[in-house]
């Protein structure tokens, strides 16, 4: 991969340029089909949020080297791909992340402490997924689009896809869509292809989002892949397109246009985000034993954030005491992380029972029974 | 009361499924026009339209996993699984996505997905066609595991299961799907022994015979020609794998004093061992002999010319209940 001077190459390969709208040097330049009239206020936000994210990542990874967190999965480098198309969601819409969607929780208003319970391991996730439209964390590589791609025909069978000749209550409905987050990785996996195969001949109003991150924990892209990811949909028959990942203009625009196709009935779109993932895959992991150290200083140049403030600095956008404020809040927000991570409870030993069936059987009321009776044999209660 | 098949039992509970909920849907290969491989969705499609009875692609873990996302969005899916041997190709959608949802949620999500499987050998079919996988469900905490054995049983036992807030793994005896009986289909489930119960089918006083599925009238049968032999045998048909009715299985063993479980899926670490661990715990000063397990070998599924020799038939359940005599 070469680095080339100039606006629009930065990081695509010859075959194709990706839609960009923001340089890394934070040049502002246009593109026909995704016109972005978004105010000062709004990239403002979008800093903002960048920041505050990364911020939270930083934390957690410092958490888990503190012994407070048990593993973290870092998002460095991905925070234009999660907020650029985070922030390009309707409340109405469902999202489907994986274990790194940091920066899109953070859009749907999860609270980060909530993230943590998973990775401290109080909790396999800890929101109601439906009170914030994003539904738990998925482990298993790629599982998520299929519930994703389920959740869309329901949808479509709820008669809440906007456009809809069929549906006389589409003038005054928006329509709603689903997005599926997946990586480069996952789109190996055969629920991610069944998931192609489903969304696509029910035309379903998805958008399939995969952060193409270039590394499968010590995988590198050409172990997955010999065509560029966005053009598998053309197989399944649906259009795909490659955005610049570390742009979050590009990210929300294409997303926007993209969740607006399906919500009125257009059907699925794969976009894949261009990215890096600056970090180790997890805090259990070690890159040095895989990649070179020249890589990611190469990326380090197309940093999401950078791009933005050196935009928003040359075009006066932003004042220092902006930057100053975001730097504050977000140190404001670390420590806040920080404490609740530290002062997160463990769970009561017998809320091992609960939440198995939708009512306990005979059996789990007997090895529950057992366990407390167990436990109370300590003089201390065993912590109960 | 009406004469019916398992089959259309089983095809008349789905109707009234859909008729009471309009969240109910069936999906799965070849359910629409076709009505199933074994003609239990027959003419639903016609009745429901394609959006309530959905002829998925050939994918079994798109089948569950998109009948997942559509539990989220508030529908009550029944996936139909074509063949036992077709299920683990969705062993992670079942296993590590369905069966744990609620768990992973904390309460705040249910998942009232029903898995129909069609399953049991006897019919001399190819390999995968004729496999008894429950044990890998009623090992996996969070999922229901269920096996209809009359058309009773399956007309109201189908609508249990959709009505269920819990995932519900319904097995069907593929081999018994042309067994008739009489079904009540004109009142509702209402009156029906909940589906987590075990029934006595038959009742006897010298040693208790557990089945379920295909075997129960395998089971039957062979109760009655014991009674040549002057044996009282107890026959229960478990109906619940997951959770276990073990009160009714404990009532009728102290009853008797002796145990006997049948199964087609292999003895080894199969259903019957918990169920012997169990009784054995529960019962032990009432027992008058080890519980004994008469079911598969610890082989794949033979060739269906072989089949006879593996699955356990009326004289092999009967050697088993003489061999309760002989301690």
């Amino acid at each position: 991969m070469t680095v080339e001077s100039g606006a629009a190459t930065t990081a695509a390969p010859p075959d194709q340029t990706f839609v960009q709208l923001l340089t890394p040097e934070g040049e502002r330049i246009d593109h026909p089909d995704y016109p972005l009239d978004l105010s000062a206020t709004e990239i403002r936000d979008l800093y903002r949020d960048l920041v505050l994210v990364r911020r939270i990542d930083t934390e957690a990874i410092s958490l888990q080297r503190q012994g407070e967190l048990g593993i973290w999965a870092s998002l460095l480098g991905q925070e234009a791909a999660q907020i650029g198309s985070g922030r390009a969601l309707s409340p109405n819409d469902m999202v489907f992340p994986t274990y790194r969607e940091h920066g899109v929780a953070w859009c749907r208003g999860i609270d980060p402490v909530k993230l943590l319970e998973l990775y401290r391991g109080v909790s396999h996730g800890g929101w109601a997924p439906e009170e914030h439209k994003f539904h738990l964390y998925t482990i298993v590589i790629g599982s998520q689009t299929l519930h994703a791609t389920g959740y869309a025909m329901g949808i479509q069978r709820d008669g809440a896809v906007g456009g809809d000749p069929d549906n006389p209550k589409t003038p005054e409905r928006p329509g709603e869509a689903v997005i599926a987050y997946f990586g480069d990785g996952a789109i190996s996996q055969g629920d991610v292809n069944e998931a192609f195969v489903f969304a696509s001949v029910f035309n379903a109003p998805i958008v399939f989002f995969c952060q193409n991150n270039q590394w499968a924990i010590s995988e590198p892209l050409e172990k997955q892949s010999r065509i560029p990811l966005y053009q598998r949909a053309r197989g399944f028959g649906f259009p795909g397109l490659r955005v610049d990942g570390n742009d979050v203009l590009a990210c929300y625009a294409v997303t926007r246009k993209a969740m607006q196709a399906a919500r009125e009935g257009q059907g699925p779109t794969l976009i894949e985000a261009f990215t890096y993932r600056m970090g180790a895959h997890t805090t259990t992991d070690d890159p040095t034993r895989y990649r070179l150290a020249s890589e990611l200083e190469m990326w380090k140049l197309k940093d999401p954030i950078e791009r933005v403030r050196a935009y928003l600095v040359r075009t006066g956008l932003a004042e220092p005491a902006f930057f100053a404020d975001v730097d504050a809040e977000a140190k404001q927000v670390g420590a806040r992380v920080r404490e609740a991570c530290r002062t997160m409870p463990d769970p009561p030993p017998l809320a091992i029972f609960d939440n198995v069936y939708a009512e306990p059987t005979a059996i789990l009321r007997a090895e529950r029974e057992q366990y407390a009776a167990y436990l109370d044999s300590f003089e201390t209660g065993a912590g109960r | 009361m009406t004469t019916l098949t398992l089959s259309r039992a089983l095809n008349e509970g789905l109707r009234k499924a859909l008729e009471n909920d309009p969240k109910v849907l069936i999906m799965g290969e070849d359910v629409g026009k076709l009505g199933g491989v074994f003609r239990v969705t027959d003419g639903l499609q016609k009745d429901f339209g394609e959006a309530r009875v959905i002829d998925t692609p050939l994918a079994e873990s798109g089948i569950v996993g998109t009948a997942i996302g559509l539990a989220l969005r508030g529908y009550r899916p029944v996936c139909e699984i074509q063949f036992d041997g077709f299920v683990y190709p969705a062993a992670d959608q079942i296993i590590s996505q369905l069966a744990k949802m609620r768990y992973r949620s904390r309460g705040h999500v249910s998942l009232p997905v029903v898995i129909r499987i069609p399953c049991g050998g006897g019919i001399g079919a190819v390999e995968h066609h004729s496999e008894s996988p429950e044990a890998i469900f009623a090992h996996t905490a969070g999922l229901r595991v269920v096996a209809c054995a009359d058309p009773a049983d399956a007309f109201a036992m189908i609508q249990q299961s959709i009505s269920s807030d819990d995932p519900v793994i319904f097995f069907e005896p593929k081999r018994r799907y042309w067994d008739k009986g009489e079904v009540d289909t004109a009142s509702g489930v209402a009156n029906a022994l909940p589906f987590d119960r075990a029934k006595t089918v038959l009742e006897g006083t010298d040693v208790t015979l557990l089945g379920y599925g295909p075997l129960v009238r395998t089971c039957a049968e062979s109760a009655i020609a014991a009674r040549e032999d002057g044996r009282s045998i107890e026959v229960i048909d478990l109906r619940s794998l997951s959770p276990l009715d073990e009160d009714a299985i404990c009532a009728s063993v102290r009853k008797t004093g002796r145990c006997v479980v049948a199964h087609e899926a292999p003895v080894y670490a199969g259903l019957g061992a918990e169920i012997a661990a169990r009784v054995t715990e529960r019962c032990f000063y009432h027992l008058e002999a080890p519980v004994l397990r008469v079911g598969g070998f610890a082989t794949p599924y033979p060739p269906s010319r072989l089949e006879d020799h593996y699955l356990p038939d009326l004289d092999r359940i009967l050697d088993a209940v003489d061999r309760t005599f002989g301690f």
